[in-house]
This record gives structure tokens, C-alpha cells and sequence, in this order.
């Protein structure tokens, strides 16, 4: 089901805001909402509910590691714990405690990243997360989730705090293009197609929707019609729509602002094996660690625009033939 | 480059250090003014006077290391190396843009001369102390000094390698503090406070000198009292005001990490004439 054909891709808040705003939705109606965040709470956007919540804010210092296991006590003993910072910090750092006090013994661990991908720009390599949805898939039990606008950011938030099970949710840095009406549904393992079409099918998360939803328009204006889906469930993903678009289709893309050799497209891949092998292509980050530079500057040389998507789109229907 | 022990000589390099910092986070309109700033003597102590290097040949065995823990203060360390003779002077306001070698953060990639890509808060003093280890094996006369964050010792990783340092008895590396008592979300004191901090790494095993970090002829003690201290590694509390220089930065967790406008830069500079 396309949910608008007309996108305005009005410009709207970061996901980092969205997400901040929502936890203080939360905390008014869940009394249990529990954050902690490691010295980054005006980054991430705890601090909203930092200030409107302070006995349920716990400020954890510059140490992620012990914030994630601190934040799966609180969930093991009950409370619906966020544990928030750069998703480099919180993922790397606390990755062996992620894996043990939260996946493996099943608690109800709710983590958000912020700052994902290289397109926080100027910080440069050091606070880039490339590797995050990867990792985040790599824990059995939990969901992750990579949302691409304000309404899906709040969504995954609400999505996350329902849940009853470790839940990662990604966010980021910069503005980011209005997508979905406010009310749009969404559910965990789910998808949204975007835009219907039959030549191919384009795949992505969070920032790179709208890229692949302005890649479909150029590829509209060339005589290709490209089906754009909005993959943010990540894990479970939504096997369904991607064997519709192969099937469908013949041709997928995938892309992501993630490493290109172990993100979704890597998971989009086993699933088609698994149903309907078809051509596909890959728009991601090749194997190397970005750089400083503006956040435009540096999506455009590690080539996660429009034009990346477009190209590649044309490169797999070559292939179809 | 021209060394020297003058304190004199050395505050007016400070000061020069100062204006660059201003400067190339003003044109970069982002980065870590605050924590720059605080840093300044210390930095500039180490490598115009106390450290062992030569700029034409970055890669001589037995030079000193230097590693910058709080990898976001970097603006003092590339704008203290520039003026060393290490990279160029009129580069440094390409500061964080697209193929400029003065990354947000410091990175081998594109200085060699660095001695760690650091960024992510806690690692420097555990690379630091495999460095130590390393020269020593090698008998090599390389001191290494790593200069930290008060909030970046809040990381476990940093209790770890204190531990680790005093077992190894690495007394060929300072430690560095910049205790400028402020951090990101605000001042040390109300997020994740670090006193008794010297009785904390006396108890860790080092020899712990407190210092005013922005008093130069202390700056320069300490560094001679660690390098005659056998057996154990040495810490240096180094007292200083995070935005040292520019009045309205001081003392201001504001200035953490924003860059200044035009006219802030400009009375800033004034300031440090
Ligand atoms: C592991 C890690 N967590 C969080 C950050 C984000 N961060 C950058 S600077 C900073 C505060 C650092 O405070 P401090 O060490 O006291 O540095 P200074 O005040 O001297 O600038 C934080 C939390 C980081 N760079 N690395």
C-alpha cells in the first residue's frame, strides 16, 4: 500500500529529537519509564525528559559499559529502562554487555543510538556508526529498528517501550525529510512501501528513504518504474515484502548508511535467497571508515545520495536483461 | 623548530596556540573550544620544551609520545604541532572540512606524525602504556605522556590501565589530567563527580603531582619531577579553567562544544592580542 504517491520530503526534526520528544510522551502515561544516558543527554535529546522526569533520569558519566548493564538491572527489577548515547558508544562499548545482561537472558532493555551513520559529518570517523545495525542483528532476542522520520521515529519508541524483549532503535544526527503523516501505523517486523512499481524495487532505512524516494522520481522520469520500500524493521525483518518485490520486481536495491558488506542489504540477500533469488545491487559504505566534513559533503564522496541509488538501479536492470 | 625553557617564550606561544584554536573552530564553525583552551599550556610545554621529537623526522625511534586521550581537544595538539613545524600553519582553518588533514578528531590517516587516532573517550592512556612497555623492551630512552579528560577518566578502561601501569611499574609515562572540572552535559561536580581524585590513583599505585595546568614553571616541575620518579608511573593533576583566555568561555559548559560566531571570534581574539 503506497502511503502518499506525492512526497513534499518537507524538511522535519532529527530522529535524535523526535526520540526525545517521545520518551517525554511515554514518561507522562508510563510511570515505569526509566533513562540513562552517559554524558550526552543535550546530544541524544535526554535531556527533555531529563528535566521533566529528574527522579527517573540517571545520569551514568562518560562509561557506557556500566550504563548498559546498570540499564538491564533496572529492566531485570522492572522498569521499562532507555539506555541512550552515540550509537558508536553505546553499541561498541557496551556490545558484551548488551550481549549478556540483556539478549541472552531475554530482559526488557530498551537501547537508542544516536548520532548512526556518517552523516553526523564534522566529528568525523571516531563517532561514526557504521557497524551498529550489524552488531545490534548479531544479539538473538533482540528487535531493532532504524526509522526514517519524525512520525516513524516516535512510533519505534512507542513500538519499543510496548514490547516486552531487548529493543535497539537508531537515530540520527541531522534534519531529516518529513516521510509519514502523524498517525501512520507501523509494527514491529513490518515495512511500508512508498511508491508502487514493477521494474525494480528499492530498499532502505532511515536517511536513505527519502534518497531512494527522490532516486524513484529521477528513475520515473527515465521510463523506470521503481517500487521504494521502507524497510524499518529491521529485525524481524519483513521476509513478506521481500519476497513480493523479488518476486514482483526481479530487481532489488538495497540502501543503507551502514557498511555495505554486513548491513541489511546482507539480510535482504538471505531472505531472497531463501524465497525468490533475483539481480540485486548495494548502496552502502565499502568497506572503509569515512572522514570529516559537512554531513552534505561527506554522504555525497561516500556515495549515499539519490544518484548512488539511481545508478545502481540502472546497473541491476542492466543485469535483468 | 626552536625550543626553549623560557616560560616567557612559552606563554607567548600559548598565547599564539590560543588564537589558532579560535580561529580554526570559528571557521569550521564547529568543535571543542572549552576543552582547548584548558589544555594550552600543558600541550605547549610538552612540545616546545619537555618532549624528545624532531618535526623532520616524525618517525625517530626514540622520540617522546604524545597522546591526546580527549581526541576532541584536538585543535590545541594540530595547532601546537603546526607551530612546531610538523603541518601547515595557514591549513589550520580547513579544520574539519571534506580532505582537510585536521580531522574532527586526531587521525594517523592523515597526519602520520600523530601517534593515535583517539575520539572515542578512555583509550589513550591504555594505548599510551603499550607504548611504555614497548620502549622499554626496546631500551629505548621514549617517555610517553597522555593527557586526559576529568570527565574521560568517568570510563572504566581508564581504572583498568591505572592498575595495569603501577603492576608493570611504568615509570617511563606520564598521565596527564586536564581537571578543568567541566564535561559535556555539564560541570564534573553534578554529573558523575571524581573527588578524592589523587588519593584515588595514590591508592592505583601512582605518584600523583597537583598542579596549576595554566602556571607554566609548575607545568615544567612536573614533568622533570615524573621523569626522576623510578618504579611507579607519575599523574599529574593539572588544574585549569576550561576555556582558559577568552573571558566569556571560562568556566562555561556552554563552550564545550560550540563553535564561536564572527563577532565572538573576534572580541575572543581581541582577548588573546
Ligand atoms: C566514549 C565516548 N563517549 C562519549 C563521547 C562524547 N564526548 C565528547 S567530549 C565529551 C566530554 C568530555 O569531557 P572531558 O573529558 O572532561 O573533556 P574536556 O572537558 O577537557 O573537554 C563527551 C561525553 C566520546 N567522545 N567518547
Amino acid at each position: 500500500m503506497a502511503v502518499s504517491t506525492n512526497y513534499e520530503l518537507k524538511m522535519g526534526p532529527a530522529t535524535r529529537e523526535s526520540f526525545g520528544k517521545a520518551l517525554v510522551e511515554l514518561g507522562k502515561t508510563n510511570p515505569n519509564i526509566v533513562v540513562c544516558d552517559a554524558d550526552l543527554s543535550k546530544s541524544t535529546n535526554t535531556n527533555f525528559f531529563a528535566k521533566e522526569f529528574p527522579e527517573r533520569f540517571f545520569q551514568c558519566g562518560i562509561a557506557e559499559a556500566n550504563m548498559v548493564a546498570v540499564g538491564s538491572g533496572l529492566s531485570a527489577a522492572g522498569k521499562v529502562a532507555f539506555v541512550s548515547s552515540f550509537s558508536a558508544f553505546v553499541l561498541n562499548k557496551g556490545f558484551e554487555q548488551l550481549r549478556v545482561t540483556a539478549a541472552y537472558p531475554n530482559v526488557n532493555l530498551k537501547v537508542v543510538g544516536t548520532h548512526s551513520g556518517i552523516s553526523i559529518g564534522e566529528d568525523g570517523p571516531s563517532q561514526m556508526s557504521i557497524e551498529d545495525l550489524s552488531l545490534a542483528c548479531n544479539l538473538p532476542g533482540f528487535t531493532v529498528l532504524s526509522p526514517a522520520d519524525d512520525a516513524s521515529m516516535k512510533a519505534a519508541i512507542h513500538l519499543a517501550a510496548e514490547h516486552k524483549g531487548p529493543v535497539f532503535v537508531r537515530a540520527g544526527r541531522v534534519k531529516t525529510p518529513l516521510i509519514y503523516p502523524e498517525g501512520t501505523p507501523f509494527r514491529i517486523g513490518g515495512s511500508h512501501e512508498l511508491l508502487t512499481g514493477g521494474d525494480l524495487a528499492i530498499l532502505a532505512n532511515g536517511l536513505l528513504v527519502a534518497e531512494a524516494i527522490k532516486a524513484a522520481v529521477q528513475l520515473d522520469s527515465e521510463g523506470i518504474s521503481a517500487r521504494v520500500i521502507d524497510l524499518y524493521s529491521i529485525k524481524p525483518i519483513d521476509r513478506e515484502a521481500i519476497d513480493r518485490a523479488a518476486r514482483e520486481c526481479g530487481a532489488i536495491v538495497v540502501a543503507e548508511e551502514h557498511l555495505k558488506d554486513t548491513g541489511i542489504g546482507a539480510r535482504v540477500a538471505q531472505v531472497a535467497a531463501e524465497t525468490t533469488p533475483c539481480i540485486m545491487e548495494f548502496v552502502g559504505i565499502d568497506n572503509t571508515y569515512a572522514e570529516s566534513g559537512t554531513p552534505e559533503a561527506v554522504v555525497e564522496k561516500y556515495g549515499l545520495l539519490a544518484k548512488d541509488i539511481a545508478a545502481a538501479a540502472r546497473k541491476a536492470l542492466a543485469r535483468k536483461k | 623548530m626552536n625550543k626553549t625553557s623560557n616560560p616567557a617564550d612559552l606563554a607567548e606561544i600559548s598565547k599564539r596556540v590560543r588564537r589558532h584554536i579560535i580561529e580554526m573552530i570559528t571557521a569550521a564553525k564547529s568543535g571543542h573550544p572549552g576543552g582547548s583552551l584548558s589544555a594550552t599550556e600543558l600541550v605547549v610545554t610538552l612540545f616546545f620544551d619537555t618532549m624528545r621529537h624532531d618535526p623532520a623526522n616524525p618517525k625517530w625511534a626514540d622520540r617522546d609520545h604524545f597522546i591526546l586521550g580527549k581526541g576532541h581537544a584536538c585543535p590545541v595538539l594540530y595547532s601546537t604541532m603546526a607551530e612546531c613545524g610538523y603541518t601547515p600553519i595557514d591549513q589550520l582553518n580547513t579544520f574539519r572540512r571534506l580532505g582537510s588533514i585536521y580531522q574532527g578528531h586526531p587521525d594517523v590517516r592523515f597526519i602520520p606524525a600523530l601517534e593515535a587516532s583517539t575520539g572515542s573517550l578512555g583509550q589513550g592512556l591504555s594505548i599510551g602504556l603499550g607504548m611504555a612497555l614497548a620502549a622499554r623492551l626496546d631500551h629505548r630512552p621514549s617517555r610517553t605522556y597522555v593527557v586526559l579528560g576529568d570527565g574521560e577518566i568517568q570510563e572504566g578502561q581508564v581504572w583498568e590501565a591505572a592498575m595495569f601501569a603501577s603492576f608493570h611499574k611504568l615509570d617511563n609515562l606520564a598521565c596527564i589530567v586536564d581537571y578543568n572540572k567541566i564535561q559535556l552535559d555539564g560541570f564534573v561536580e553534578d554529573i558523575m563527580p571524581l573527588e578524592p581524585l589523587a588519593d584515588k590513583w595514590k591508592s592505583f599505585g601512582w605518584h600523583v603531582i597537583e598542579i596549576n595546568g595554566h602556571d607554566i614553571p609548575a607545568v615544567q616541575a612536573a614533568f622533570a619531577e615524573a621523569a626522576t620518579v623510578k618504579g611507579k608511573p607519575t599523574v599529574i593533576l593539572a588544574h585549569t579553567v576550561k576555556g582558559k583566555g577568552v573571558s566569556f568561555m571560562e568556566n562555561n559548559p556552554k563552550w564545550h562544544g560550540t563553535a564561536p560566531s564572527k563577532e565572538e571570534c573576534e572580541l575572543a581574539l581581541k582577548e588573546l592580542a
